[in-house]
């Protein structure tokens, strides 16, 4: 299994009511796995997922990732796994403003992987080519399209090469031909074994997913 | 992150922003510029008066008639009888720490040469005047002991009253009137130029004691305003000082209850007061400077806090993708670095031209000193640590996803 909760459990604490945001969740996904959560507005889908990207973490409740007990880890090795093992997508594609496609695709091979400035430009560039954005490079968000920026999100989410994607609505903000494409292309990397969550509104896109994890006041029914 | 890719990228996210990052690090800049042209001119005030101090002669020890307490350093001529030029002479034969002397008696001429007229001061001196002050003359001759025996009406020039009276004519054995009696010019001294305090040692007449003080203030006495000695060392200035102070204690018959009717005084008490004020006016100055670091410093605090609330979701951003909180600690700190060192390399450079200028106009050495630039240098990067930890410490401390969630 790459993914193994247990008894999770995670409560926001308002001024004075407690919000359970998830109540015992437990379930597994195995590696190679296309997921879609699906579930009501303010059903702890968002809370789920960042607490699988080690953003967050459980209240009680285990979390195996890949074998390792991630919710016994230490900020610091939580940051090591989100640099390795996992690749963010957001419905807000959450670009650096005013920095090339290039450039953001880089981010994350500064914290991490040691490679010379012409192995991570290489690298980018070769991402960012395969995703279909060969004549963008120099770019900047402002100047791509909501389709072609979360291409280079994704882009960033692939480079330092995880096993597994997190995606918050990642088609949320797109129309339905962009949202398309990137669900033809989340296909495509899960073909080539990346293990996927998505969360998502729409049973349109969840009709890309292999599974569908439907979720309601908390707990996956 | 390796430390140069991050301040590479810090340098990135302050060229970004470049009208404010200038104005920011403004406060730096000047206050660097402060330090450094602050101290450059001081150093290089101080190495001027210094050699001015020696320009006034050789291991100099000046004594004046009256005492310190009731007459004041200058008893001014005739006002006080005290000191004689066989006073002089008597320390000269009987203190083997001396090797020249001679009695000054100044008085003030105007000096007529054909239709150019000029005011300046009539110096009475001996032979040894010239070794006393180093002081030689650049054309002619000075003028003899039996000048100065017989009160000849001879007389040597500085180089200002000769341009003021001959106007390019050569002034060697022309006739002059001082007071309105007729001297002969016998030689023209070398330049001296200007003295610690700004007066111009050129413009003088050199004559001997004997003529001016029965020719030109019709006295038969001998007392002198000041009698100038050239001691064979510094090293032995205070048992020259004690042995004069005997002598003349003894020659002026005065007993163990009398305060001595005269003063001494070497340069050395000049030197000390000058580098006084000059190190009271670089304190002052530092103060200010260090108040304008401090001020661009908290400049620099206040724009890396609008950086980091402006930049929340990017720090969220930053953390998602795995930076560790020391990444992002160290990122913004960088940036505060980045601008306070390059206002301290503006600072730099604006501090030493303004060196340069004030060098120029006053004539004085430029005297950047390395040390001081390293100093600044360190000081710029010191505010930028410490006024740029605060900011980067809220920065490293957010939460990652409400970083994210931050429109
Ligand atoms: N930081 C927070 N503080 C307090 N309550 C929170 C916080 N984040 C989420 N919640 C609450 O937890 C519950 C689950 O929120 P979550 O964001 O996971 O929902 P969601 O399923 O992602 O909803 P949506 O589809 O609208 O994005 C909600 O009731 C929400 O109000
Ligand atoms: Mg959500």
């Amino acid at each position: 299994m790459l993914i193994s909760l247990r008894q999770i459990c995670k409560v926001y604490h308002m001024e004075e009511v407690d919000v359970p945001a998830l109540q015992e969740v437990s379930t597994d996904i195995a590696a190679g796995e296309f997921v879609a959560i699906m579930g009501h507005s303010g059903s702890g889908k968002s809370t789920l997922l960042n607490l699988l990207g080690c953003l967050d973490r459980p209240d009680s409740g285990t979390y195996l990732l890949d074998g390792h007990e991630v919710d016994r880890l230490d900020s610091d090795a939580l940051a090591g796994i989100r640099n390795r093992k996992i690749g963010f997508v957001f419905q807000n594609f959450n670009l650096l403003p005013r920095t090339t496609a290039l450039e953001n695709v880089e981010l994350p091979l500064y914290y991490g992987a040691k490679l010379s400035s012409a192995e991570r430009h290489e690298r980018a560039r070769a991402l960012l080519i395969r995703l279909g954005l060969k004549d963008r490079l120099g770019h900047h968000p402002g100047q791509l399209s909501g389709g072609q920026q979360q291409r280079v999100a994704i882009a960033r989410a692939l480079v330092n090469q995880p096993p597994l994607i997190l995606a918050d609505e990642p088609t949320g903000n797109l129309d339905s031909r962009s949202a398309d494409d990137i669900m033809a292309l989340f296909q495509e990397l899960n073909r080539e074994g990346i293990t996927i969550v998505m969360v998502t509104h729409e049973p349109d896109i969840a009709r890309f997913a292999k599974r569908v994890i439907q979720m309601k006041d908390g707990k996956i029914v | 992150m390796t430390g140069i890719i991050t301040l590479k990228i810090a340098m990135r996210a302050l060229i970004r922003n470049k009208a404010r990052s200038l104005l920011t690090a403004l406060g730096i800049i000047i206050g660097i510029a402060a330090v450094i042209a602050v101290v450059a001119v001081g150093q290089g005030a101080s190495v001027t008066m210094r050699s001015q101090i020696n320009s006034m002669g050789n291991n100099l020890l000046l004594i004046f008639p009256g005492s310190q307490k009731t007459g004041g350093f200058h008893g001014g001529a005739g006002t006080q009888q005290t000191l004689t030029a066989e006073d002089g002479e008597a320390i000269l034969r009987e203190c083997p720490f001396v090797q020249a002397m001679t009695p000054l008696v100044r008085t003030g001429a105007q000096c007529i040469y054909r239709e150019n007229d000029w005011g300046t001061s009539v110096q009475g001196v001996d032979v040894s005047y010239q070794e006393v002050r180093g002081w030689d003359v650049a054309s002619g001759s000075f003028f003899t002991d039996s000048d100065v025996r017989s009160a000849s009406r001879v007389c040597v020039i500085g180089k200002t009253v000769a341009e003021q009276l001959f106007q390019g004519e050569d002034p060697v054995n022309q006739s002059i009137r001082i007071k309105n009696m007729p001297f002969r010019v016998m030689g023209v001294m070398t330049s001296k130029g200007s003295a610690a305090w700004g007066q111009d040692q050129d413009d003088t007449i050199i004559a001997p004691w004997t003529t001016v003080r029965r020719v030109l203030q019709n006295s038969a006495f001998n007392n002198v305003n000041q009698l100038m000695f050239s001691l064979v060392s510094m090293d032995i200035l205070p048992q020259a000082k004690e042995e004069i102070s005997q002598i003349l204690r003894q020659r002026h018959r005065l007993n163990v209850s009398t305060d001595n009717d005269f003063t001494l005084t070497d340069m050395t008490e000049v030197t000390k007061m000058i580098t006084q004020v000059s190190s009271l006016m670089t304190m002052l100055l530092t103060i200010i400077a260090s108040i304008s670091l401090v001020v661009g410093g908290i400049g620099i605090m206040n724009i890396m806090l609008v950086a980091v609330s402006e930049r929340t979701r990017e720090i969220g951003l930053r953390l998602a993708i795995g930076a560790r909180r020391r990444d992002i600690l160290m990122q913004f700190l960088a940036e505060a670095v980045a601008l306070s060192g390059a206002g301290g390399l503006m600072g730099i450079a604006l501090g030493v031209s303004v060196a340069n200028i004030i060098a120029r106009i006053n004539h004085w050495p430029v005297m950047v000193s390395p040390g001081a630039v390293l100093i600044a240098l360190t000081f710029s990067a010191g505010v930028g640590i410490f006024f740029g930890f605060y900011p980067a410490w809220r920065a490293a401390r957010l939460n990652p996803i409400e970083s994210l969630r931050r429109e």
